[in-house]
């Protein structure tokens, strides 16, 4: 064998023990993605992420709760009254601001995930016999937060409106959430 | 330096902290600890061949079952009627599933292979003789509780083989004289191998596998307490028998852990299912029997064992006494002579053992009819013959070959009969030995 490269270069020595050490940790590290990522949403839960919900029984000024991802959604036909107080609103005036018809796609349906923004309660308002709030819409029992008509925060503690889920109209009657 | 070290106690490598780690080390000498466990202040027999490194290997390859048991353990339904069902959710749609699936039921493998080279290198170098019997019987106990865990994991998925490998093994209790039914019927909680049993396994197969790792650590511990034997099998001198553990053995351990996952990878990436049985892909059915019941082939020696006994009892007694006798192996064999390079008749008698084994694993995994059945009576009565005859007598007649007077003037006789062979064909030069940067 001839001898090795010494000097303030770096050895044969020093080259193996680096490229050893990094080989390991390069390793070590890919090994952990398997781990975290068995945490993430299997196939299968995947594979149910979307809800198909025939509304044709939902007179106007009531609304159905159905769950989609484990979480309730609400879906509220609206009266015409509770559409023109929507759109009454001065939108700068919100806390979170929004126009209502940017958060429906048919003016008479507003359907939205019914988790509070703030600490993820249920807001009441989907039963007939439920607070609606102040302003006609929902009301969060935990800490009192209001939402209006179009399920915007008007009082209390909650940082945002009520969040719109992505939905589409497959028939007049048949919406497909998610 | 006032002079050379003259007793291995005398050796000191003692970590000097400062900073942060110092702040800690202060409080809870942590740094140290493991310097003297795996580190440059533990030292270590100089001749170590790579038979040594299947002790690191085994704590690894029980990590690893640890790791991947957590998390199939959270994907996992403990229910007769969803345990399969979650095994193949498992397989298909959780992300990686298949992959930790694969690398624990190979690993379980590759585990007892480990165990099982770990427990001959043992027996090959007289590594359970005084003063380490203590450590040969923490072993021992760690391989019972292996086998019993590797049987209660394999229950787990509820396809065939797990049903009707559950139903006979527990059945095997049935043997024991007047409680036997009782015993069976507890063990079942219920009429028949059914939920009951299902649960209480897949809790003591999660809850042994942690009594596997505090035994491990205690078995460390007894091996620190002298150390580890060396293929001569002759006791530590002094400072120049030995090498700090660190780096020299960490490297040679983490050289045979690179082999080992190289192994491990061809196993679970291209031939995962090759060490299984097909069978236990089809759903656990209490009213159909599969023609074939074979344990995994770990066990396949023992099973032979216990198929080797016509008689419920006797097979039972023979298969517990096949492990039991290796408790008494420390005692059996007479012989002061720990290795058995210095022992010509019992090396020979191993390696007897060694075949003798492998063909009690050949008839495990054959139908017990035929010619099979006397070669298997043969097998085991030559298994027993070897432990409690041959040792004992052996130790006694055989003249040992000369051994050496310490580690290190045989390691560097070793080196000169190398060298010599070496240098008319090479031509080696006389380099200062080793490399200091």
């Amino acid at each position: 064998m001839t001898a090795e490269p010494k000097g303030d270069d770096g050895t044969r020595r020093d080259f193996i023990y680096i490229a050893t050490g990094a080989f390991a940790t390069v390793g070590a590290g890919i090994a952990t993605w398997p781990f975290i990522d068995q945490m993430n949403p299997a196939a299968d839960v995947l594979a149910l992420a979307s809800l198909e919900v025939d509304i044709s029984g939902i007179q106007p000024g009531h609304a159905l709760t159905v769950k989609w991802r484990g979480k309730p959604v609400f879906i509220r036909h609206r009266t015409p009254e509770e559409i023109s107080q929507a759109r009454a609103v001065n939108v700068a005036d919100l806390r979170d601001p929004m126009r209502d018809e940017d958060r429906v796609q048919q003016d008479k349906w507003l359907i939205v995930v019914g988790i509070c923004t703030h600490l993820g309660c249920i807001p009441l308002g989907v039963k007939e016999t439920d607070p609606k709030g102040d302003f006609d819409g929902y009301f969060c029992p935990c800490h009192g937060s209001h939402y209006d008509s179009s399920a915007r925060v008007r009082k209390g503690p909650a940082p945002r409106n009520l969040e719109v889920p992505a939905y589409e109209f497959l028939t007049p009657t048949l919406v497909k959430i998610g | 330096m006032s002079g050379e070290p003259q007793h291995i106690d005398d050796l000191h490598h003692e970590l000097k902290l400062r900073g942060v780690l110092g702040w800690i080390e202060y409080r809870l000498p942590v740094f140290n600890w493991i310097n003297n466990a795996v580190g440059t202040n533990y030292p270590t027999p100089k001749n170590l061949n790579y038979f040594w490194n299947f002790g690191a290997l085994a704590g690894i390859a029980l990590v690893i079952q640890i790791l991947t048991g957590i998390v199939l353990a959270a994907h996992y339904v403990p229910t007769v009627d969803g345990a399969f069902a979650s095994v193949e959710r498992i397989m298909r749609d959780v992300n990686y599933g298949w992959l930790f699936r694969y690398v624990h039921a190979n690993g379980a493998s590759l585990f007892f292979a480990i165990v099982y080279v770990h427990l001959f290198r043992n027996l090959y170098y007289g590594s359970y003789k005084y003063p380490r019997e203590l450590l040969w019987w923490l072993g021992l106990i760690i391989l019972l509780l292996m086998i019993i865990t590797a049987f209660m994991g394999y229950v787990l998925p509820w396809g065939q083989m797990s049903y009707w490998g559950a139903t006979v093994i527990t059945n095997l209790f049935g043997a024991i004289p007047l409680i036997g039914d009782n015993l069976v019927l507890w063990l079942w909680g219920g009429y028949s191998v059914g939920e009951a049993l299902l649960r209480g396994f897949y809790s003591l197969h999660y809850l042994l596998a942690f009594v596997i790792a505090g035994l491990a650590i205690v078995h460390i511990w007894a091996l620190h307490q002298h150390r580890s034997n060396n293929p001569l099998g002759i006791d530590i001198k002094g400072p120049q028998d030995v090498l700090p553990f660190h780096p020299y053995y960490t490297t040679k351990d983490l050289f045979g852990l690179g082999i080992y996952l190289i192994i491990f990878a061809a196993l679970v990436f291209y031939m995962p299912n090759a060490l299984g049985e097909p069978d236990n892909y089809i759903p656990a059915d209490p009213l159909q029997t599969p023609a074939h019941i074979v344990p995994e082939w770990y066990l396949l020696p023992f099973y032979a064992i216990l198929r080797a006994i016509p008689d419920k009892l006797g097979g039972v007694m023979a298969l517990a006494a096949a492990l039991l006798v290796l408790f008494a192996v420390p005692w059996l064999d007479t012989s002061k002579v720990r290795s058995a390079r210095f022992r010509p008749i019992y090396r020979q008698l191993f390696w007897i053992l060694v075949a003798d084994v492998f063909l009690l694993g050949y008839i495990g995994g054959s139908p017990a009819e035929g010619i099979y059945i006397p070669i298997g009576q043969l097998a085991t009565a030559y298994y027993f013959a070897h432990f409690l005859i041959l040792l004992p007598i052996v130790g006694k007649l055989e003249s040992p070959k000369p051994l050496p007077d310490s580690i290190a003037t045989a390691v560097l006789e070793e080196n000169k009969r190398k060298r010599a062979r070496k240098l008319p064909q090479v031509g080696v030069q006389p380099t200062s030995a080793g490399g200091h940067h």
